[in-house]
């Protein structure tokens, strides 16, 4: 029988690095780099015993691990003080990292919202009209292709008369509709494409929303599975996305 | 009880769901100065600060807010009847890269990290507490993250500037400037000041 297990613990090289260095009770500025790139390849063959899949970033560290150990190993030919020291490749990032853990912890032991303090509720009275405003976004990419298909047979049948060649990029359609949103607030799927006159520019529309919503700046409701989805801008004066 | 600019602006801090900013407020008492709203907020937080009730006035996200204070949490999570929110080490690490070194690139926290975080930016979007701030020109137009309001609420944060100061590593031999001798980049260790509570 086979089991695949996936050890949690090294999360990446980094972690393991720093495994390793708190184990041997080295000094992460004067890291014994044989030792610790010994013991770190044990660990990878561990982990392949195991049947754990050793993940890329995990070579390139035992790579590169590899790769110090032997210039440390070297004369230094040029006889140059000055030169770095080849072990600072895996210091500055093992520092960095180091950094940031602690970093995470600060944040982790500040007074959480909805951990350690709260705030008021809404009443259950305004809980429900919101929920009743914005029903759930049951919208997949099918729902909108069909929706897309509906408007372009509905809007463009037949024969299609192009007076001008106008070639519109999405990321300007993607402004465009911003600007329009911000102007109007929420629309219909079938209003976006109002002032589309070829199919390219269809297109480019279409593409320009999968974009916004794929950035989380609008969001698509459909109160019904017959109803038209509604587009909702979900960004803020500046812009961005708008959280909280 | 005479309606003062503090009991005003008492009771809209206390039916409001998020925080107010003084500028907000200034908007709906617009006969007083904009100053006086802020000396008046600055003086109800101190009120509940000596008051020793179970909740007081926080400053967070730019705003004000009432808030429990911490020792009450067992029994309003008895009482909300969920768990508190968690977040794993992994994330909570991609989130003070992202939160100190915004506006940044998937690859950059990448590099920090050592790791893939595909997924867990995906949760920290769905959690709402980072956000897409656009695209960087570089090749494959690559997505630039930050961090939300909600951010700031859920921390405790006033603002992004007032996050506490993050010591700076790149003293330690950067390629253009190798220079930092062995001491002092001892010296770089765990010399940031203290979290602002």
């Amino acid at each position: 029988m086979d089991y695949e297990v996936k050890l949690e613990i090294f999360e990446g090289p980094l972690d393991l690095l720093l495994h390793l260095i708190h184990k041997n009770e080295v000094d992460i500025f004067d890291i014994p780099i044989a030792t610790i790139a010994d013991q770190y390849l044990e660990y990878l063959d561990i982990m392949k015993a195991l049947n754990i899949e050793v993940a890329g970033d995990f070579l390139i560290m035992a790579s590169t691990l590899i790769h110090i150990k032997s210039k440390m190993l070297l004369p230094d030919l040029k006889g140059q003080d000055e030169e770095e020291d080849p072990r600072i490749e895996i210091t500055r990032p093992l520092l960095e990292y180091m950094r940031f853990k602690e970093l995470a912890g600060e944040l982790a032991e500040r007074e959480l919202l909805d951990r350690d303090v709260f705030v008021r509720r809404l009443s259950s009275y305004f809980q429900a009209q919101m929920e009743d405003a914005e029903p759930r976004l049951d919208v997949n990419l099918f729902q909108l292709m069909d929706a897309f298909k509906r408007v372009m047979d509905q809007r463009l049948p037949g024969v299609q008369l192009t007076l001008r060649h106008e070639k519109w990029s999405v990321r300007e359609k993607t402004e465009v509709i911003i600007a329009r949103l911000k102007e109007t607030g929420p629309i219909f799927f079938h209003e976006l494409f109002s002032e589309d006159r070829s199919v390219s520019e269809f297109v480019v529309t279409f593409l320009a929303l999968l974009e916004l919503v794929h950035l989380g700046l609008i969001a698509l409701f459909q109160p019904t599975q017959e109803s038209d989805i509604r587009l909702v801008p979900s960004f803020d004066e500046n812009g961005g996305n708008r959280n909280g | 009880m005479g309606k003062s600019l503090e009991s005003l602006i008492e009771a809209l801090l206390f039916a409001s769901d998020r925080p107010l900013v003084a500028r907000e407020i200034n908007a709906w008492l617009s006969g007083e100065t904009l100053s006086d709203i802020k000396q008046a907020l600055i003086d109800l937080k101190t009120q509940y600060d000596t008051m020793e009730r179970s909740f007081v006035i926080k400053e967070v996200a730019q705003g004000y807010q009432f808030r429990t204070r911490s020792e009450y949490a067992p029994y309003i999570l008895q009482m909300l009847k969920t768990s508190p929110t968690r977040l794993s080490s992994a994330s909570l690490e991609t989130l003070a890269i992202i939160a100190y070194k915004q506006p940044i690139i998937r690859q950059e926290i990448e590099r920090l990290r050592g790791v893939d975080v595909g997924g867990i930016l995906k949760t920290l979007l769905e959690k709402g507490l980072i956000r897409i701030m656009g695209r960087k020109s570089l090749p494959g137009r690559p997505l630039i993250y930050g961090t939300t309001r909600k951010f700031l609420e859920v921390f405790d944060i006033k603002d992004i500037e007032s996050l506490p100061k993050m010591k700076e590593i790149k003293e330690l031999g950067s390629d253009e400037e190798q220079t930092a001798s062995k001491s002092e980049e001892h010296q770089l260790e765990g010399s940031g000041p203290p979290p602002e509570t």
